[in-house]
């Protein structure tokens, strides 16, 4: 066979591959002379090879003729051959997977474990492990046991063992069913295993050192035990220092350890180890650990500046990436560096070179901002799409620091655009430009004319539409609408129906906010309500209908601003209604608003590989309370839960009884709901009741005790209240709250109780009902056309001062937080250097009410405050202005 | 795909390569083994993979890439490529280790003829080689050396392959 490969060669030249040309079929026929007697090692060596080669291109086995080749390829066990042995390992793990029966090598395999030969042990304990699956699991169990017993075998066992495939799954299922071994066995692998990290071969001390850690690390006193040991004593291995590092650091981040414990002292100590693979990961630890200080870090940076200049390649990536990520956060610690950052920014190695220059651009000062674009965009093209995102993100945290740039910024991700790419690549640079015009209204136009050329040649729907809508909202306003009514059509033309429909809501928009281009708008949208799909056609006659009352209160609720509910709430509540037959109409007040506005285009840049997995319509945190509460007898009637509050503790984190409330917000009510703990193992709470004392005007109608709260395990009571109709003072209250309950004693061991107890009280911190509990954030993308089409029927206004508040900035942020309301038109962001801001924010009442508040602030000696508030309720009104007095 | 530096480093395990592999110089596959089950689990995409990581490698030698959220250190020779993969938390130095230590190995085995053809012909020792440095993305040695001690595989003659005629009488001396 050998020979009519090498004519094959000659034909083809001596550059050739002699398996190119390998049947399957032809080298299982050739399989067959391991049958032949005497073995011919050296055939039989090729025809495995070829096997295994086959087997690494991807060829596929059937079950069958696998495992014919196996069972013939076990002969070879005959051959005392070594490589052709070795060869036999290797096949076996090969597969494993695909023939059947593999379990007969076992006794060949445990054979060469136990046997003289040296340099079978290893590969023949790791093939065993390869096959082994928990129903042989008891078949081997005597010969692992002999390895253990036995001294030298032991040794290699627990060195190979971690190699193998399945080992984790092995000891897992030794400890949790092998209850006869385990005990035993685990306790004695870790005496091994601990006697083989002292060993003087490096690679078993690092190997002993991942299996002791494997079989400890549930038990965090053991793995401190374990670093303090080896901290001390020291170790041979660079593997098992780095190992060590990632240990102690896991430690350190999962105890909160200080950065005085003797495990930071540790990792600081390794930087100055020898070894430069110990040396990189000990500073990598460092500045991965959160919350270290500019002095902490020091050091590192400095072993990592010095890396910047060693000639492997390898190590100044390390290094670059590694001072890129101090960078994020601690410009200032990587300012030492930046004269070795320059001499990188020309590395050949385009990865060290664009993080040189993305870590520059963090560190360095505006004035060499335009000389470091220009050197980045001498090369963008040649680096990869991850790199290239990464220089996105630079620019992007670029603009945020020196706005002025912002033109300088925007050419070059223009130029980027154009360029070839992947998603990743195009988002992140459209969620930057959308991001920069956000922040600076005078970069709008170009923005929006950049983009608009980007849709013209999108084949991302996510992209389009996203552009689209961010069309629809910013372009009406800006001085010359009418030139993106031609992109916006272009794509009601050419595109998939996703984004014709995103184009026809985005017309929409111009026609309720431009009058004049109304007219041409509604033939664009005639031309619509005849295209293809369904949705294209829905949106154009519901938004030609609308158009045509040419009535702004409309416009507002129906175009500008959407829907505000949250969608699985309506699902329920719509299903709930064609349940009952009623003759009332459908309220869309009953349904539960939406919990977490989404932010107003607040594009968080970083987290882009984060948002990969499809989102999941999770249930929110509130429709899990609503089924919990929804479940409670007395508490139906109430209507639908409006909103729940953040858990308030009433008491001291290490106290004998812990309890936190949740404030549950209904039309007309209010549910407190108290999870209490009990931390005390030798009491047994029961009827436990949390009394309140509210100041008049609320109501207590009922509590619901918690039967039973034994140690350790939460229970809930609940108090019920009424909030009273129309009291503007009803925004506001505190109450005493005092725990109520049936103490049993018990013993701690068994948790048996007494048969009788006691009455007793416990005084708990007083819990407040604030303004913002009423209220439930609501974003309106158009807070002009929201103000409008609620109307002044109801406008109240009043001025306050804000004695104690000294910057514009702080006012807003509390006035936000006092409210709980949503702010509109990024009117929470105050620009610079101004002495009077508007404040816009919108929300709903408890009850489904809509309202607006718009706070027009100015800064003298303290801030002076002027609201004015519009609601279609009059109390609510009352309310709100009542809580600021 | 960012490069994900703020995501805490994995749990502190011995698997620390998530795949290996040997390309020629045109991007085929000669030998590769991938160690996390659940990276590129089909052939399709561990071909795709080691496709574009070859587009994108093989023209300069930079001895590192960043593709694909992975980290990649690699080697070229003559008509061959070496490349070792590790997650992105990795310490770039161990995988440099593996690599240098695979490359060294396989040099001393093929006697300095780090090219296809040899390789070819001693395909079995470089499947030795792999095995006894990596096994389930574990690192089993780092110390050439000590790997071809372990491996003890006497390299076939290049004679061997270059003179078809010897070869020949040899088989049939054999036979």
């Amino acid at each position: 066979m050998i020979k009519k490969f090498d004519k094959k060669d000659e034909e083809s030249g001596s550059g050739s591959n002699p398996f190119q040309h390998l049947e399957k079929s032809a080298v299982l026929q050739e399989a067959r002379i391991f049958n032949e007697t005497p073995i011919n090692p050296r055939r039989c060596l090729h025809i495995l090879t070829k096997i295994i080669y086959l087997l690494n291109q991807g060829e596929h086995f059937g079950t069958t003729e696998a495992t014919e080749a196996f069972f013939a390829m076990t002969r070879l066990f005959q051959s005392n051959d070594q490589t052709l042995r070795r060869m036999c390992y290797l096949t076996i793990k090969e597969m494993a997977n695909i023939s059947e029966d593999v379990i007969i090598v076992t006794s060949s395999l445990t054979k060469d474990m136990t046997g003289k030969e040296d340099v079978y042990r290893g590969p023949a304990i790791r093939a065993l492990c390869r096959i082994t699956d928990t129903t042989m699991l008891q078949a081997i169990e005597r010969y692992m046991k002999q390895a253990i017993v036995d001294k030298v075998p032991s040794f290699i066992l627990l060195v190979y063992c971690p190699m193998s495939h399945c080992w984790q799954s092995f000891l897992f299922i030794c400890i949790q069913h092998m209850v006869k071994m385990s005990y035993d066995v685990v306790k004695r692998w870790v005496n091994e295993a601990q006697e083989a990290a002292s060993s003087d071969n490096i690679m078993v001390q690092y190997h002993a050192l991942g299996l002791l850690y494997h079989l400890r690390k549930n038990d965090r006193l053991a793995v401190t035990k374990m670093l303090n040991k080896f901290t001390k004593s020291g170790l041979k291995s660079p593997f098992a220092y780095c190992m060590l590092i990632r240990i102690a650091s896991k430690l350190l981040d999962e105890t909160e350890g200080g950065h005085d414990s003797p495990l930071f002292d540790f990792i600081e100590s390794c930087l100055r180890n020898k070894n430069e693979m110990v040396v990189y990961e000990a500073a990598s630890a460092i500045v991965h650990m959160p919350n270290c200080t500019a002095r902490e870090l020091a050091p590192a940076v400095s072993v990592l500046q010095l890396f910047c200049s060693s000639p492997k390649a390898a190590l100044r990536y390390a290094a670059v990436r590694t001072l890129n990520k101090v960078a994020m956060k601690h410009p200032s610690a990587v300012t030492a560096c930046n004269l070795d950052l320059e001499n990188l920014i020309t590395d050949s190695n385009r990865s060290i070179a664009t993080l040189a220059i993305t870590t520059l651009l963090k560190t360095g000062s505006e004035s060499s901002v335009d000389r470091l674009m220009k050197q980045i965009s001498s090369f963008v093209s040649e680096i990869s799409d991850e790199f290239k995102v990464v220089v996105v993100q630079a620019i992007s945290a670029l603009c945020q620091k020196y706005p002025r740039k912002h033109s300088v910024m925007m050419n070059f991700l223009s130029n980027m655009l154009r360029d070839d790419g992947g998603f990743e690549y195009k988002r992140a640079i459209v969620d930057c430009i959308i991001s920069i015009i956000e922040e600076n209204p005078e970069s709008k136009e170009t923005g929006l004319a950049h983009l608009c050329e980007f849709i013209e040649d999108c084949e991302h729907t996510v992209l389009a539409t996203k552009i689209l809508h961010l069309l629809g909202k910013e372009g009406p306003r800006t001085p010359q609408p009418s030139k993106y009514i031609r992109f916006i059509f272009n794509r009601v033309v050419l595109e998939s129906e996703a984004v014709r429909a995103a184009a026809v809501s985005a017309l929409a928009k111009f026609g309720a906010q431009n009058d004049d281009l109304l007219p041409s708008v509604l033939v664009l949208m005639q031309r619509c309500m005849m295209d293809s799909d369904d949705e294209v056609r829905d949106r154009a006659t519901f938004y030609m209908n609308v158009l045509q009352q040419k009535q702004k209160a409309l416009n507002a609720a129906y175009i500008f601003n959407g829907l505000s509910v949250s969608i699985p709430g309506l699902e329920k509540s719509l299903h709930q209604y064609t349940l009952e037959p009623t003759e009332k109409p459908f309220d869309m007040k009953t349904v539960p608003l939406a919990t977490t506005p989404i932010t107003e285009q607040k594009t968080e840049i970083a987290p882009v590989a984060t948002s990969k997995l499809p989102e999941k319509l999770a249930p929110s945190r509130q429709d899990i309370y609503q089924e919990q509460l929804a479940a409670i007898p007395d508490f139906q009637g109430l209507g639908p839960l409006f909103k729940s509050s953040e858990p308030v503790q009433l008491t001291e984190a290490e106290t004998e009884y812990v309890v936190r409330c949740v404030k549950h917000t209904f039309a007309r009510h209010m549910v407190f709901q108290f999870d209490c703990t009990n931390t005390l193992n030798d009491q047994l709470l029961q009827k436990v009741v949390v009394q309140m004392e509210p100041s008049e005007s609320y109501e207590v109608i009922h509590h619901i005790p918690a039967p039973s709260l034994p140690y350790s395990q939460p229970g809930s009571c609940y108090t019920l209240v009424r909030l009273p109709d129309d009291d503007p003072t009803a925004g506001r209250n505190t109450m005493g709250c005092t725990m109520k309950y049936l103490v049993r004693d018990c013993d701690p061991n068994t948790g048996e109780p007494d048969d009788d107890g006691y009455d007793d009280e416990y005084v708990l911190e007083d819990l407040e009902v604030t303004v913002a509990d009423h209220i439930q954030k609501v974003l309106k993308p158009n807070f002009g056309a929201a103000w409008e089409e609620v109307g002044d029927e109801f406008e109240k206004e009043e001025t306050f001062a804000l004695a104690s508040v000294r910057t514009l900035d702080e006012a807003v942020g509390n006035i936000i937080s006092f409210l709980g309301m949503q702010p509109c038109e990024r009117s929470d962001k105050v620009p610079e250097n101004k002495n009077s801001h508007v404040l816009f924010l919108a929300g709903v009442f408890r009850g489904g009410h809509d309202v607006l508040v718009r706070a027009r602030l100015a800064l003298a000696d303290g801030v002076t405050m002027q609201v004015t508030v519009r609601s279609g309720e009059e109390t609510v009104v009352d309310v709100i202005l009542a809580s600021v007095g | 795909m960012e490069i994900n530096l703020n995501k805490k480093p994995e749990e502190p395990s011995l698997y620390t390569v998530k795949a290996v592999f040997i390309l020629d110089n045109d991007g085929n596959r000669l030998l590769s083994k991938y160690y996390d089950p659940e990276l590129y689990p089909s052939m399709k995409e561990q071909k795709n993979f080691e496709r574009n990581v070859f587009n994108k490698t093989h023209k300069a030698d930079n001895e590192i890439a960043f593709l694909e959220g992975m980290t990649i250190v690699y080697k070229g020779n003559i008509d061959l490529f070496f490349y070792v993969v590790g997650s992105a938390q990795e310490n770039e130095l161990m995988l440099m280790s593996v690599l240098n230590c695979l490359f060294d190995s396989l040099s001393q085995i093929l006697r300095k003829n780090v090219e296809r053809r040899c390789l070819l012909d001693n395909m079995e020792g470089v499947f030795l080689v792999v095995d006894e440095i990596i096994d389930g993305g574990v690192i089993l040695e780092s110390d050439p050396q000590q790997v071809l001690q372990k491996v003890s595989y006497r390299v076939r003659l290049i004679i061997y392959s270059q003179l078809p005629v010897i070869s020949d009488l040899f088989e049939s001396f054999q036979n």
